[in-house]
């Protein structure tokens, strides 16, 4: 039977050319996914272990690093590294040299005065010149490091950028007002974040502790060896000679290193993770392609498969040769899908590192054994259990089928089962779906959105019919017979135009899905920022990290403002005391945001729903609704609360507030908390009133009242939404890329279905071109077909992506405030008219096949 | 032994061919399929052209039905000539002046009796004679069934649709390939007589290729072609008479 398989499978080379493409391009994506994140992370892995090589022991300050970002929200107790600490440790045995390291962020401007790369991306350190004057972690390019307050360097390509050459005076700034610095050289760095999109500024180490922490601290001490030296034991010296600190901990580079790689891996697996989700679901609508295919090939050699049994063939015999010819065809093209997965990964490397500027780090392909397996064995058993129900169906030929007449049997066997089932497990899907969505319940809707896929993918040959009726009479009076013929054909084999259609319909679910979620989303967003925020604009950093003090007391001098308020993270622990049934003592954290209490409501709107309005002014704190419901606040609790200077005080809850995007869940008054923080902390944003509105001069005072910075933006509201609006725009067309490899599988579907259609009635089309259809007639008569078919698949997957939109943002509407669900017409439509023009596409080959059959031969065919 | 110009009698030609050529391939594979050939088909006349397998029977009905392109010659439908005619020209003749009925029915099994009987007109766009419709339909019988699907008729009924196709337009000719081929031959008799009347009731033009000599004793004349060229032809045949000239080809086959 293997031969006979073979035989089948080279016979049929060409009606098997679109199925072995859409397995291929579905393992081409598994392949492709798993040998770029390997690649990749191997990169990754080989760039942090070089980075890591000269380091044997490192102590790290955890409340120094990434003080960057966090100035000083949080209490410093413990011991700091100083100069002192170096010193001490570059005397240890075994110990060569001690770098003391310092890190954050700096913005860099261009001449424009617009930040240079990724706000989240820019980081700043300390230049530490070796004993041949340059830092080994940063060599130079050009120039020299920096050597006092007034000096900086930068990475080749953010100097490159901005166009400066080395004595050029660089615009720099960290959180306060820009700094105007002479550029003394250029280093080269192959630190993944700067890399990627960011900035590298390297400044004497005086200045970078001035920046960043505090004069003489460090963040970070990094141990070289002399040679011959065990990391081990150094690192023992290392935490003998350390000052007691639960803050400091000391490490050997190699654990770092493998930490590094720990997380690298994490982050390659779940983007791995990621992209196998779009890969399964290419899959997924593969095999609906080939169900379809080896259907149809089994109905047209219905004659040959019954001969087979008549000279004694068995059941088994024959489910076996459709199963191999299955796993032929599988094979096939999971190994051209392989190396096409391997292309597509040297493609998105060079698409990464080219147009797209991520200039990941060099590395060999990485084509791991498992990729190799799994991408054969993904394509082959995707194939086989696809195949699986034909192969039964073939088994059920009676021998007597060989002798009956060549015509197709005209009977289709019921599809009653089929309905039965598809309806309950769509009406159980609905009703998860419904449950899901009134109780909020992500799962429960996930669960019931599937469900009701399944169920409707099973009742799709029932839907067929009276949906595509619906184009019958636009068709006839358009296209007169062609059309009409075209209606007749597309309904009359259910189950082919159902699991065609339906191939579509995955991909239109989905993108129609998150279309309907982030239209709906933009709109809450838009509808929350007009009704919750009064403020003319926000100021804030862009890579949200504290402003500094000074920016807010610009501000408040700047000309044309109102009203202001800071809003003030203030970190504090409560003390519950045993009355809630918690332990006492321990306290709970809690931030309170620190706002002026005269001010604020002419900045936000503050609706109270319970309480006071005047709870600020009196002292009090306001809670959101949410926050009160979490922690159990209650108007007229009285909270005692520890400051982070380490006062203690009582906070009465006055008020519980409406749900507001503007405001923090616990607001107190500025007055009241303010003198207990760190001083200068915690600045995370100001509101701003202008005496006429927004308007641009005000924009430009308050631009100028931060100083220039690059990393501060001034938003209006305009700009708020503009900004979310992008956001939700590069996911949706991040995650309209990644399904379109389904779409182009759902296509070769179509045109495949189309391709053996016209094969299976060329004694029909020839009869038509005898009796007098024209080949347009013909070609129209296909075309309209497939038109048909791709619209119903559009028309069900947009229903259906409109449903399940509809209770994802359900769930949604305890994040976002009133959001309700929003269908944007003009793109469903544009959904439902690229659905059409894939059907149009998908039948320009076969339509033309059709019309140029010759009309004898096709008369004369069986 | 040749039947040229003979053959062509007076009154007006439905269908007529001159000189006919039919050559498939080329040096060592070349096949004469058509040799030469002049043919008459006159108006109101049922005709059957006969001649053993390979004979060149389907070829001549192809070429002269507009279905397949001749090497060299001539051969008209009324006063058209086919020859030289580009493919759309040849579409909206067949559509508009030929009536086809093939050996395996060829029904759209999609559409029910009555749609697939209009289906020329429909594709020309015209509205049928509903009073000539319903002559056609009541002659061959298939009043309470033009509502069905042909999986729901027999063979002998999917005939019958297909011959009230070919009627329904008023053609000027009808073409049958082998019509009951696929038939038993009560079935086939059937419509045999069904074509005679329908020549003798309603005047039409019918050009049948059969290799039965019953089949081809209802005609009115057969014409009997052997390697490409008309050899014979028998008036008012009988089933023996016709058996009898075929035996004789099939004699002449042996001997030479």
């Amino acid at each position: 039977m293997f031969r006979t398989a073979l035989r089948n499978v080279l016979a049929h080379k060409g009606r098997l050319l679109m199925t072995m493409l859409a397995v291929m391009l579905g393992t081409a994506f598994v392949a492709g996914t798993l040998v770029f994140t390997d690649t990749m992370g191997q990169a990754l892995r080989t760039q942090n272990s070089k980075s890591y090589a000269d380091i044997a022991v490192t102590v790290s300050d955890s409340e120094a690093v990434g003080r960057g970002y966090d100035h000083g929200g949080r209490t410093a107790a413990g011991p700091t590294l100083t100069e002192d600490t170096r010193r001490k440790l570059v005397t240890l045995p075994g110990a060569a040299d001690v770098r003391g390291v310092v890190s954050g962020f700096a913005g860099i401007a261009d001449h424009k005065g617009a930040l240079i790369g990724n706000g989240f991306s820019t980081t700043g350190t300390n230049y530490v010149p070796g004993a041949d004057g340059t830092d080994p972690r940063y060599p130079l390019v050009a120039g020299r490091g920096p050597k006092d307050a007034g000096e900086i360097a930068l990475d080749t390509r953010t100097a490159e950028k901005g166009g400066f050459k080395v004595g050029d005076t660089v615009r720099v700034a960290v959180n306060g007002p820009v700094m105007q610095l002479k550029l003394t050289g250029t280093l080269h760095t192959n630190d993944p974040r700067v890399t990627a999109g960011g900035s590298l500024a390297a400044f004497d180490t005086a200045t970078a502790q001035q920046l960043y922490l505090s004069p003489g601290r460090f963040a970070e001490l990094d141990v070289r060896a002399a040679p011959g030296t065990d990391d081990t034991a150094l690192l023992a010296a290392v935490r003998q000679a350390l000052p007691q600190g639960d803050n400091l901990k000391a490490k050997t580079g190699r654990e770092l290193a493998d930490e590094q790689d720990r997380m690298i891996a994490q982050g390659t697996r779940i983007l791995s993770t990621f992209l196998m989700g779009f890969a399964a679901i290419a899959l997924f609508v593969g095999v609906f392609i080939i169900a379809n295919t080896f259907s149809m090939l089994v109905a047209q050699r219905t004659r040959e498969l019954a001969l087979l049994r008549a000279v004694g063939a068995t059941r088994r015999q024959i489910t076996r040769s459709v199963k191999v010819e299955a796993a032929l065809v599988g094979l096939t093209a999971s190994v051209a899908g392989l190396l096409a997965g391997i292309g597509i990964a040297l493609g998105l490397k060079a698409l990464l590192n080219g147009p797209m500027d991520a200039n990941l780090p060099d590395g060999p392909l990485v084509i791991a054994p498992t990729t190799v397996l799994a991408a054969i064995a993904v394509g082959v058993l995707v194939t086989l259990v696809a195949a699986w129900l034909p192969a039964r169906r073939a088994s059920r030929i009676a021998p007597v089928a060989a002798m009956s007449s060549s015509e197709q049997p005209a009977t289709q066997k019921s599809l009653r089962l089929r309905n039965t089932v598809g309806l309950l497990f769509s009406l159980a899907g609905a009703a998860a779906l419904a449950a899901g969505a009134s109780g909020k319940e992500v799962k429960l809707v996930g669960l019931g959105a599937g469900a009701l896929l399944i169920g409707v993918f099973v009742l799709t040959p029932l839907l067929s019919r009276p949906l595509i009726a619906l184009f019958a009479p636009l068709l006839r009076a358009v296209y007169g017979t062609p059309g009409k013929l075209a209606r007749e054909n597309a309904v009359r084999n259910p189950r082919r135009t159902a699991a065609t259609a339906s191939a579509l319909t995955i991909g239109v679910t989905l993108i129609t899905s998150l279309t309907v979620v982030g239209a709906s989303v933009n709109k809450a967003v838009d509808d929350s920022t007009s009704s919750d925020l009064k403020a003319d604009y926000t100021v804030a950093m862009q890579n949200f990290s504290d402003l500094s003090p000074e920016v807010a007391a610009q501000i408040a001098k700047a000309p044309g403002v109102s009203a202001m308020s800071t809003e003030r993270s203030v970190p504090v622990t409560i003390d519950r005391g045993q009355d809630r049934g918690r332990g006492a003592g321990d306290g709970e954290n809690e931030f309170l945001t620190a706002v002026d209490a005269a001010t604020i409501d002419q900045l936000a709107t503050v609706r109270i729903r319970e309480g006071s309005a005047d709870a600020l002014e009196q002292g009090k704190l306001l809670v959101s609704s949410g926050r009160s419901e979490q922690a159990r606040y209650k108007v007229g609790d009285v909270l005692a609360v520890t400051y982070p200077d380490g006062s203690k005080g009582s906070l009465t809850v006055g008020g519980v507030l409406e749900a507001n995007t503007a405001l923090a869940p616990v607001l107190a008054p500025e007055a009241v908390v303010g003198p207990h923080a760190q001083p200068g902390s915690g600045l995370e944003k100001v509101l701003v009133k202008g005496t006429n509105g927004a308007t641009e001069q005000l924009k430009q005072a308050l631009r100028d009242a931060t100083g220039g910075n690059p990393l501060i933006a001034v938003k209006g509201e305009k700009d708020i939404k503009a900004e979310s609006r992008q956001a939700v725009t590069n996911i949706l067309n991040m995650m309209y890329g990644l399904l379109g490899m389904s779409v182009v599988i759902a296509v070769l579907g179509v045109v495949n279905t189309m391709a053996m259609s016209v094969f299976e009635r060329r004694r029909e089309i020839g009869m038509l071109r005898a009796i007098g259809l024209d080949r347009l007639g013909i070609r129209r008569m296909v075309r309209l077909e497939s038109l048909l078919i791709a619209l119903f698949g559009g028309l069900v997957g947009v229903g259906l992506g409109i449903l399940v939109a509809w209770a994802g943002v359900r769930t949604l509407a305890d994040d976002l405030k009133g959001i309700t669900t929003v269908v944007p017409p003009l793109q469903i439509v544009c959904f439902l008219l690229a659905a059409a023009v894939i059907g149009l596409l998908a039948a320009l080959w076969p339509a033309h096949r059709a019309a140029k059959l010759d009309i004898l031969d096709a008369i004369r065919s069986e | 032994m040749s039947f040229p110009a003979t053959a062509v009698r007076t009154g007006l030609a439905a269908a007529r061919a001159t000189g006919l050529n039919k050559v498939y391939g080329e040096g060592e594979t070349r096949v004469v399929a058509l040799d030469n050939v002049s043919v008459t088909f006159p108006q109101g006349e049922f005709t059957a052209i006969m001649g053993p397998s390979g004979s060149g029977k389907s070829t001549l009905m192809h070429c002269m039905a507009g279905l397949d392109t001749v090497s060299s010659g001539s051969t008209t439908i009324g006063d058209t000539e086919l020859v030289g005619l580009k493919d759309k020209q040849l579409t909206q003749l067949r559509r508009d002046h030929i009536g086809f009925i093939f050996q395996a029915f060829n029904l759209l099994p999609t559409l029910t009796a009555l749609e697939n009987i209009t289906l020329p007109m429909d594709i020309a766009g015209r509205k049928a004679d509903q009073a000539w419709l319903d002559r056609v339909v009541d002659t061959v019988g298939l009043s309470g069934r033009l509502g069905h699907r042909p999986s729901q008729l027999s063979g002998g009924q999917q005939q019958r649709v297909a011959c009230a196709r070919a009627l329904a337009g008023k053609p000027d000719i009808i073409f049958a390939d082998e019509p009951t081929g696929n038939l038993d031959s009560r079935s086939g008799a059937e419509i045999l007589s069904f074509l005679r009347n329908s020549v003798r009731e309603l005047g039409q033009t019918v050009v049948m290729v059969t290799h039965d000599p019953v089949a081809a004793s209802y005609a009115d004349r057969v014409v009997f072609l052997a390697d490409g060229r008309i050899v014979d032809e028998l008036h008012a045949p009988t089933a023996d008479t016709v058996l009898d000239r075929m035996r004789r080809f099939d004699a002449k086959g042996r001997t030479s």
